[in-house]
């Protein structure tokens, strides 16, 4: 027997509130999946983008940066300022000052690969936050790095000014780490 | 004890006090739990930083909403305006004075208990109306006449299905209605198929009229988020809000409560057993069936969207209507046909 | 109910007529996801105009184009339609390619095709769970971006953005997949029939979804073509009109995917071109998967990209519809002129003639199907 149309279109109706119901039901029993994001953080994957940074090259204790400026002519959203200097007998200059403004910064990318001595990569940091602009629009780069070696100088002293002297101490002074 | 009670002005005080606290409490804790319950249906936890496991948020939210300024927008009806909250709040703590959540643990027991109820419960229907048009919004004043014609279609279907009831109960006393459905869940209403066939399907349409009474989705019309912004309590911020707020939760336990008493057999136990049933097991059994029917309610508000106000309109008229009226009709025939196959052999 | 040709106009003075009144959806209005602006004349809840008021959130893409070079234009693309990142910036790596003769090697390409489509069901995830959102079913949305979040993820990982990826470069990638983020596509591949499943029983089959979607918005064919109307939109007017097949691009021509498509013309026939697309999504994933070469994923550019004078057009199939660069080069290192024809913009212009005489949750229902996004509509 077939049941005139409205009373089929009523009856297939509510079948399909019923499964609604069971499906959301269903999910109702299951675990959460939430991340509770300030007690459990995700781990950033190998490629994330972050801002960018100095990579510190623990072979010299320096940066590899010789303040070429192509990051800078790269970059879509003018935030990276670069200067540097040149040291009597090196062959390329050195970078005395890099300033990124991210709060103009896309993440793109582009700087990262005009960079031809690999001397900048993203870092993992996804809450840059900071109480007034000044803390996210002026980031010093070079500081960062002066503070790497400064960790780096414990365990990899200066090499000994000459003979003459006293055993290096080992606790070099902070003036004389500076590039 | 029982003395004490029966003192009448101990015990109007003990019973407005105590339905004052359930209203209350309920309507704070139900907001936690449906905000818990979406969580869980949506994957997540829900509010779990107020306290162990949430169980603060409700002062939480309080708090945040008596810290807040209360708003009269310029041009509004200040009297009306201020009244609709007020008035929203009335049916639940009306109709919960003749509510029986045990054998004797009821405030009033009116032998009109039932249509006591029904004359109480629509004010919330003109509440929203009333603070619908008296804050002068587009959005408030399209959402109040959507709630004027949304109660009247889903009250006569309601109506009709109680009538059902009343023509089977042969009484309109609650406590009375709830006796008759003794000796196990098959006795409920809701499983007497012997009296009426369409029993089930006429619990069903009471439920549907009882969200679309109380305005929960997905008869949210009153509300509708995404088309009206909030409706009706557009321009109530603060207490204003959170009153309306706590009302609707107030109007889901009212309804629940007569879902219980009319379909679920009430304080009744589901299984006629001595140890099972009894003075303090009664509100027990209460509680819990109504509780279910809340659960019900709120897992409907978390799996369906809204319905079209026309065919809200449709669903009423054209289906639970003709649907509730046959009902009606059936229930009619199949008690008077013993009588007349008794008079014809 | 069509109203009068009378009544529709505005009184003097761009007042409202008599016994009708105005009522701004937006510019904030929790319907128009964003700061799309619809003025609309009512009568009751009777729309008798809707006018969308654009512009809020304009931004000079184009102007940005021709004032940098092209490389530095690279990231805006992904800007113009947040949720569709990866076909933007394909549309607009492809123009340069075309215009400069810069040979993609197919190993890219393939990685184009895949990433692209992972991107076309992110974004149609977000789509369904916000037209859901819309119709006031809020738990659809969360159950979209449960399963968007491994799409997400598996972009991150492959290229470390989320949202606005900046993935492709002039003549390839910026870098190659890893096997994680091939093993992590197949068994997204394998995780998503059930859940398209799921969602069909919870939503598509739904009574009270398709009585609001049934029958509501019809956008006739011809409209689509007068308004430029392109995506989910015209095929759901029964046009088959996808750019992947219209004018191939990259490797589609060598995948087997259908164009699915339903001559309803109603929100619900854009829903199911919606749905039904995920699904072809995932077969041409999965194609791509198995025909993937081996070999470079960057092509021979050179140092300076120049643009020869000329003018390219290179068209893409966006989530939303057809999504065309046309560059003009004058043998500088910049754009003479950069052209961004949006699909946005022309599936939201017909809004105003094919929203008259609705009913106001009619309209927003209609309004969502459309799928705006509205930076791309101000661009």
């Amino acid at each position: 027997m077939r049941l005139p149309i409205p009373f089929r279109e009523t009856l297939s109706g509510f079948k399909s509130l019923l499964i609604g119901m069971r499906i959301t039901l269903g999910q109702f029993f299951k675990p959460s999946i939430t991340v509770q994001y300030p007690r459990q953080t995700l781990k950033m994957p190998a490629r994330f983008r972050g801002r960018i940074e100095l990579i510190f090259d623990q072979a010299t204790g320096k940066s590899r940066c010789t303040a070429c400026l192509l990051c800078q002519r790269a970059c879509p959203s003018n935030c990276i300022a670069v200067e540097g200097a040149r040291t009597e007998g090196e062959k390329h200059k050195h970078v005395t000052d890099y300033k990124l403004d991210f709060t103009m910064c896309s993440l793109c990318g582009l700087c990262i690969e005009a960079c031809p001595f690999d001397a900048i990569q993203f870092t993992k940091v996804y809450n840059a936050v900071s109480f007034s602009r000044d803390g996210l629009n002026n980031l010093d780069l070079v500081r960062e790095i002066e503070t790497k070696r400064k960790a780096w100088l414990q365990t990899h002293p200066p090499p000994a000014p000459g003979p003459a002297a006293s055993p290096a101490p080992r606790q070099p002074q902070p003036e004389a780490s500076s590039p | 004890m029982s003395n004490l009670l029966s003192i009448e002005p101990v015990r109007i005080l003990t019973y407005l006090v105590g339905i004052c606290a359930f209203v209350g409490a309920n309507a704070a804790y139900l907001v936690l739990a449906e905000r818990k319950i979406a969580g869980r249906i949506q994957r997540r936890p829900g509010p779990n930083e107020a306290g162990y496991g949430g169980w603060m948020q409700p002062f939480a939210d309080v708090l945040k909403l008596f810290a807040k300024q209360v708003m009269i927008p310029p041009g509004t009806d200040i009297l009306l305006y201020c009244a609709a909250p007020l008035m929203v709040m009335a049916p639940p703590l009306m109709c919960l004075a003749v509510v029986p959540f045990g054998e004797s643990l009821v405030a009033r027991n009116l032998d009109i208990g039932l249509l006591f109820v029904f004359a109480f419960g629509s004010i919330n229907v003109m509440a929203l109306m009333l603070g619908g048009w008296a804050s002068r919004n587009k959005y408030s004043i399209i959402s109040a006449a959507r709630v004027v014609s949304q109660n009247v279609a889903y009250e006569i279907p309601m109506l009709l299905v109680v009538i059902t009831l009343l023509m089977v109960a042969g009484t309109l006393d609650l406590n009375e209605l709830i006796r008759q459905q003794a000796g196990g869940f098959w006795n409920w209403n809701l499983l007497r198929v012997w009296v009426n066939p369409l029993m089930p399907v006429t619990f069903i349409i009471f439920f549907i009229c009882m969200l679309a009474e109380t305005n929960r989705a997905p008869f949210d019309m009153a509300e509708s988020e995404s088309e009206l912004v909030a409706g009706a309590f557009t321009e109530y911020g603060g207490m204003g809000f959170g009153v309306f707020f706590m009302a609707e939760y107030s109007n889901i336990v009212l309804g629940c409560c007569l879902g219980t008493v009319l379909f679920l057999g009430g304080w009744q136990s589901p299984l006629p057993l001595a140890a099972l049933s009894g003075p303090l097991w009664g509100p027990v059994w209460f509680l819990l069936k109504m509780y279910a029917l809340i659960f019900t309610v709120m897992l409907v508000r978390w799996t369906f969207p809204r319905t079209q106000f026309y065919g809200l309109l449709n669903l009423s008229w054209k289906i639970l209507i003709p649907l509730s009226l046959f009902s009606l009709l059936l229930t009619g025939a199949m008690m008077k046909l013993p009588l007349v196959l008794q008079r014809l052999f | 109910m069509i109203a009068s040709k009378e009544s529709l106009a505005d009184g003097p003075d761009g007042q409202a007529p008599q016994e009708t009144f105005i009522l701004n959806l937006g510019p904030q209005h929790p319907a128009t996801h964003g700061v799309l602006r619809v003025r609309t004349t009512m009568d009751g809840e009777w729309i008798k105009r809707a006018e969308p008021v654009i512009g809020y959130i304009h931004r000079m893409h184009e102007k940005m184009g021709e004032n940098r070079t092209l490389a530095k234009f690279l990231p805006n693309p992904s800007r113009i339609d947040y949720l569709s990142a990866m076909h933007y910036t394909h549309a607009f790596v492809g123009a340069v390619e075309r215009a400069a003769g810069i040979e993609v090697p197919p190993r890219a390409e393939y990685i184009r095709v895949i990433t692209s489509e992972l991107n076309r069901i992110a974004s149609h995830m977000v789509w369904w769970g916000a037209l859901l959102s819309d119709l006031g079913g809020l738990t659809p949305f969360l159950y979209a971006f449960d399963d968007r979040e491994l799409i997400l993820d598996l972009l991150e990982g492959l290229c470390g953005a989320r949202l606005t990826y900046c993935y492709y470069r002039f003549g390839g990638l910026c870098n190659d997949v890893d096997d994680e983020f091939l093993q992590g596509t197949r068994a997204f591949v394998k995780h998503m029939p059930p859940r398209l499943k799921m969602y069909r029983d919870l939503v598509t089959d739904n009574i009270i979804l398709r009585k609001r979607l049934e029958g509501i918005g019809p956008i006739s064919a011809e409209m689509c073509r007068k308004y430029g109307a392109t995506g989910p939109v015209i095929r759901g007017s029964g046009i088959a009109y996808d750019v992947r097949r219209a004018e191939p691009y990259s490797v589609y021509p060598r995948l087997d995917f259908q164009i699915p498509v339903y001559p309803e013309c109603d929100s619900m026939a854009r829903y199911l071109v919606h749905m039904a697309e995920m699904e072809q999504s995932l077969r041409i994933i999965e194609q791509a998967l198995d025909q993937l070469p081996a070999g470079p994923v960057m092509g021979k550019v050179p140092r300076v990209l120049k643009l020869p004078p000329g003018d390219t057009c290179y068209a893409v199939e966006a989530a939303r519809g057809r999504f065309m660069v046309r560059i003009v080069g004058d043998g500088k290192d910049t754009p003479y002129r950069v052209k961004l024809r949006t699909p946005c913009f022309s599936n939201l212009s017909l809004f105003e003639e094919a929203s008259r005489g609705m009913i106001l949750p009619d309209a927003l229902a209609m309004l969502g199907s459309l799928d705006l996004v509205i930076p791309d509509i101000d661009r």
